[in-house]
């Protein structure tokens, strides 16, 4: 069984509808930051080379490790951890780009996604392979004291789920300045409407697109590692559900748009967290998957996109 | 003379399984062997009817295993529950071949659902929701009771043979390669090289890609359903995302577009799949830097769209003995002109 976010569920019958409706957002915000992390990486990779970056997912995983091992061999505390993490996996994110992506920038996309896919896989496999990650998970320590703090009555907050809220706005807000208020998020931005018009602008393109990957990976990093946290274990494995979860939100939210990637993934917690609080924790990893079916179906744009018309 | 190739062609595959099959029941091919020619054959259903919509279609799915484990489930209710869809008078092999059918349709008509509403759009969201697709199903099959939860739908019957598989493998290759020749399959290549253009000159687009998808999951869900009864059990954890992948490497090692590659390196991965049944992580760690690589270097796969036929193997074949020929004495050599 996967631990999952629990509900208080000893005092439910106890609690009226408005207790219990506040008590699933903020467990359901303190999950959805987390895919919201994620999620800004797919988009921003997607907005800026239209490449589904599979292992995206993987980049996560592997950020929570390094975190893990920073926290029990190295003896680090939490918040070193996690900017090593994100550190390890930027440089991660730049080097995959450099050797997978950058050949095929001009291939036809099929073999663009199959080197995703292939690299995706080659991250979990080299992780089963190592002798001191391995195939079983392992428990990640309990790093901060947890405490539970009261809003209302019958209302609470536990203190990792605050601080995991915490960074990831933190990081949300760090993410909207580079890329609204500095030269290189000029850059990114000009990048993504057009390549072609941009590098006739002088913007060193590959540049650019090293960058987002590096932003994308670390902010994956950041996820994993408070990811990690919450669930109080690591496993290689772990990349792949809140890969995809965090890819429907970012679809949600309208593919390629940064404001969108977060809405998204705090929609998706709460929905899933409600729909674990509601019972139907079972079914809790469909979720996300029949509301990716249904936004395909009715808004493929996503809630913040635009129908984009296809230039030849 | 077109047509008298064909039938030459299906000849000579059937001739070959009769031979096989002749030298199994003889045993001059031990059951071991037997046993991994049986997955070949499955595996080669498989491999053909992915690049269908990988290769020939220039979509890219990432379900099928997903696909392939609602047929097996399928399948194995219907051999296991005598009661349950197909009348209990029908039994043995008979209702085996009706549970493989049944299996098909139901993976086809979940194709046509997952298929319809992302195949309308133009991008990459068929990847992504059959990937979800594949997981979703893994975890609803790890919690429904009825079919064993985790530890798998146990007790079917050996049905499975190499014959069924051989012919399951046949029938495969025949349908697509004629739906391929046919103004179908050029439907698909035309969408494929360039939807937009495609578009443009009337093709329904939507309709054609759901059309492959559909036939695909179908034979995915056959092959489902053979490899269900070649191992006994079912299990969610045979239908893994690691099951598509190894399915995808032989479509891309064959070629993006060619059957007789796909059928090739089917038939290579198998037996590569066995020699390094030891070492599981470091195959995958193989396999995913195959990819990797071959994309790169070669981004429609080893052989690209092209065919091995008949004809091409003739004209190699008549090469290689031109070349043991004595050379024709020349009596009179052709003076040079000075």
């Amino acid at each position: 069984m996967r631990p999952s976010f629990k509900v208080n569920a000893r005092s439910e019958n106890r609690l009226t509808i408005t207790q219990q409706v506040i008590q699933q957002l903020i467990n359901g915000i303190s999950l959805g930051s987390v895919y919201a992390l994620i999620a800004l990486g797919y988009t921003m990779v997607y907005g800026i080379i239209r490449l589904i970056n599979f292992a995206h997912g993987e980049v996560f995983m592997i950020g929570a490790f390094v975190g893990y091992f920073a926290i029990t061999v190295l003896g680090l505390p939490f918040i070193a951890a996690i900017i090593i993490a994100m550190v390890f996996c930027a440089i991660l994110g730049m080097i995959v780009e450099r050797l997978a992506y950058k050949p095929l920038r001009k291939a036809h996309r099929v073999a663009a996604l199959m080197t995703a896919v292939g690299v995706s896989m080659f991250f979990q496999n080299a992780a089963i392979a190592l002798k001191w990650i391995g195939a079983s998970p392992k428990g990640f320590p309990r790093v901060i004291e947890v405490q539970r703090y009261h809003i209302m009555e019958n209302v609470s907050i536990t203190s990792d789920r605050l601080l995991t809220m915490g960074v990831a706005l933190l990081l949300m807000f760090l993410l909207q300045f580079i890329v609204h208020k500095t030269l290189m998020g000029k850059a990114m931005r000009a990048v993504s409407l057009d390549k072609d018009t941009a590098q006739l602008m002088g913007i060193n393109v590959d540049k650019t697109i090293s960058f987002t990957f590096a932003l994308g990976s670390a902010l994956a990093a950041a996820a994993g590692v408070l990811f990690a946290l919450n669930y109080g274990v690591v496993v290689y494995q772990m990349g792949l559900l809140p890969g995809l979860k965090a890819f429907v939100s970012a679809v949600l939210g309208g593919i390629g748009i940064i404001p969108g990637a977060m809405l998204g993934g705090m929609l998706i917690g709460i929905v899933e967290v409600s729909v674990s609080a509601a019972g139907y924790s079972m079914v809790r990893d469909a979720v996300a998957f029949t509301i990716l079916i249904l936004v395909l179906l009715v808004r493929p744009a996503g809630l913040f996109g635009k129908n984009v018309r296809e230039k030849v | 003379m077109k047509r008298f190739q064909s039938l030459l062609q299906i000849l000579i595959a059937v001739g070959i399984g009769l031979f096989l099959q002749v030298l199994i029941n003889n045993g001059m091919i031990n059951p071991y062997y037997a046993h991994v020619m049986t997955n070949m054959c499955i595996f080669i259903t498989a491999a053909v009817s992915l690049n269908l919509i990988n290769g020939i279609c220039g979509q890219f799915s990432l379900g099928h295993a997903g696909f392939m484990a609602v047929g097996g489930y399928t399948a194995a209710i219907i051999t296991k529950n005598t009661s349950l869809f197909v009348p209990a008078m029908i039994s043995g092999q008979p209702r085996f071949f009706l549970a493989t059918l049944i299996g098909g349709i139901v993976a086809a008509f979940i194709g046509l659902l997952v298929g319809l509403p992302s195949l309308r759009l133009r991008g990459d969201y068929l990847a992504i929701t059959t990937l979800g697709f594949g997981e979703i199903i893994r975890i609803l099959l790890l919690n429904w009771q009825f079919v064993g939860g985790a530890s798998g739908y146990f007790g079917l019957k050996k049905y499975t043979n190499f014959t069924w598989a051989y012919i399951l493998a046949i029938i495969t290759i025949v349908i697509i390669r004629n739906f391929i020749q046919s103004s179908h399959g050029r439907a698909c290549i035309s969408i494929r090289e360039d939807e937009i253009a495609a578009e443009t000159m009337g093709v329904p687009t939507t309709r054609y890609k759901v059309i492959a998808f559909v036939i695909a999951a179908f034979f995915a869900g056959t092959a489902g359903s053979m490899m269900g009864h070649v191992n006994r059990m079912v299990s969610p954890a045979s239908f893994t995302f690691m099951l598509s992948i190894e399915i995808l490497l032989m479509v891309v090692l064959g070629g993006l577009g060619s059957i007789s590659g796909s059928v090739g390196a089917a038939i290579f991965l198998t037996f590569a799949n066995e020699a390094l049944r030891r070492f599981r992580a470091f195959r995958m760690i193989l396999y995913s830097l195959m990819m990797i690589v071959i994309m790169i270097f070669r981004p429609k796969g080893l052989l690209g769209t092209k065919e091995i036929s008949l004809h091409d193997i003739n004209k190699t074949m008549t090469g290689i003995l031109t070349k043991f020929k004595r050379p024709v004495k020349k009596d009179n050599p052709v003076e040079t002109s000075e």
